[in-house]
């Protein structure tokens, strides 16, 4: 090999192994996560991350997209998205029984969904900077969302709270800013769209 | 019938993060209300739900939880919050409420006051 091919294969070495921000998307159950996860890399890649549906615990695994650049206020930010399961402190399956699923689907869903927990949080020592999804309809203060802030407060990690489905009426941005002071919050609707380039604007600003 | 146990913090002072979050598993499995006195620290709390989530069962579905702090008299409590948490310490301030989820269907909180809900209890 000569010394030129060196120079080469060291520089492309270097590139390659050059890693990505990984930015987390947390948040308690069906606060619109995967929505959101999907709403970013609809926007910037075309494409979507995970399913969604309105039965809790509908992401059980950790979705990984790579490589998805948002540019924003001439800035760009290339980071790889971790799309979470919904974090609870309880989980039962009769409670999936009323969407409809069948008890053998329901156990199996509620199996699945505390293994999705328990990754959820083995994976905060895996991210850089977290995206916490929040559902403005609903009362901030729970101690799921304080664990979650807490967790990520302790670790130092950079953090922007999307305060969602801020298109429906009883959405309370103020609540969720009240709640969390000392915390950058958005309010959004990532179902529909709704104030995105503010979010993207404060996401490149986070990371 | 419900069973409210105070547990002071010297009870559990002196055990491993992992033996304290196993003594409040299997109090709560006992089916009592726990009000422990102070908090755990943030990383006890992540561990605290993993845990559970490793007990989940048939007859065990989970906690509800929910920490009062003596500042909670106002929303200014978060910020407060923040810093207690990166300094890690005042584990002995405020309260920790945490039930089973059979038995405690919601602890809510505002900032101002707490309302723990019950579930009926099954015969």
């Amino acid at each position: 090999m000569g010394f030129l091919d060196f120079i080469n294969n060291f520089f492309n070495g270097f590139f390659q192994k050059k890693k990505h921000v990984r930015l987390g998307i947390y948040g308690p159950t069906n606060s619109g996560k995967s929505t959101l996860a999907n709403r970013i890399c609809r926007d910037w890649i075309g494409e979507e991350l995970s399913t969604v549906s309105n039965i809790p615990h509908e992401t059980r695994e950790i979705n990984v997209k790579e490589r998805v650049t948002v540019k924003s206020d001439g800035k760009k930010l290339t980071f790889n998205i971790i799309d979470t399961p919904g974090i609870a402190t309880k989980i039962d399956y009769e409670d999936f029984l009323k969407f409809k699923l069948s008890p053998k689907e329901a156990k199996e869903r509620a199996r699945e969904a505390t293994k999705g927990v328990i990754e959820s949080i083995r994976w905060l020592e895996n991210v850089d900077s977290v995206i916490v999804v929040l559902d403005a309809t609903k009362n901030p203060y729970s101690q799921v969302n304080i664990t979650i802030i807490g967790n990520l407060a302790a670790r130092n990690i950079p953090v922007i709270i999307a305060a969602n489905k801020v298109d429906l009426k009883k959405a309370n941005i103020e609540k969720v800013r009240s709640a969390f002071p000392q915390y950058g919050v958005v309010g959004i609707s990532a179902e529909f769209g709704n104030n995105m380039e503010d979010f993207y604007k404060s996401l490149v600003k986070l990371v | 019938m419900l069973t409210l146990q105070y547990l002071p913090y010297d009870q559990i002072r002196n055990l491993s993060s992992e033996t304290r979050i196993k003594k409040l598993i299997n109090l709560v499995k006992e089916n009592k209300i726990l009000l422990l006195e102070g908090k755990l620290n943030p990383f006890e709390e992540a561990k605290l739900i993993e845990k559970t989530m490793e007990q989940i069962s048939k007859r065990f579905k989970g906690i509800e939880i929910c920490t009062v702090y003596p500042e909670n008299k106002n929303i200014e409590m978060f910020g407060k919050l923040r810093n207690e948490i990166l300094r890690l310490l005042g584990h002995r301030q405020g309260l920790t409420i945490i039930g089973p989820a059979t038995i405690v269907k919601e602890i809510k909180r505002d900032p101002n006051k707490i309302e723990l809900l019950t579930k009926p209890l099954r015969k």
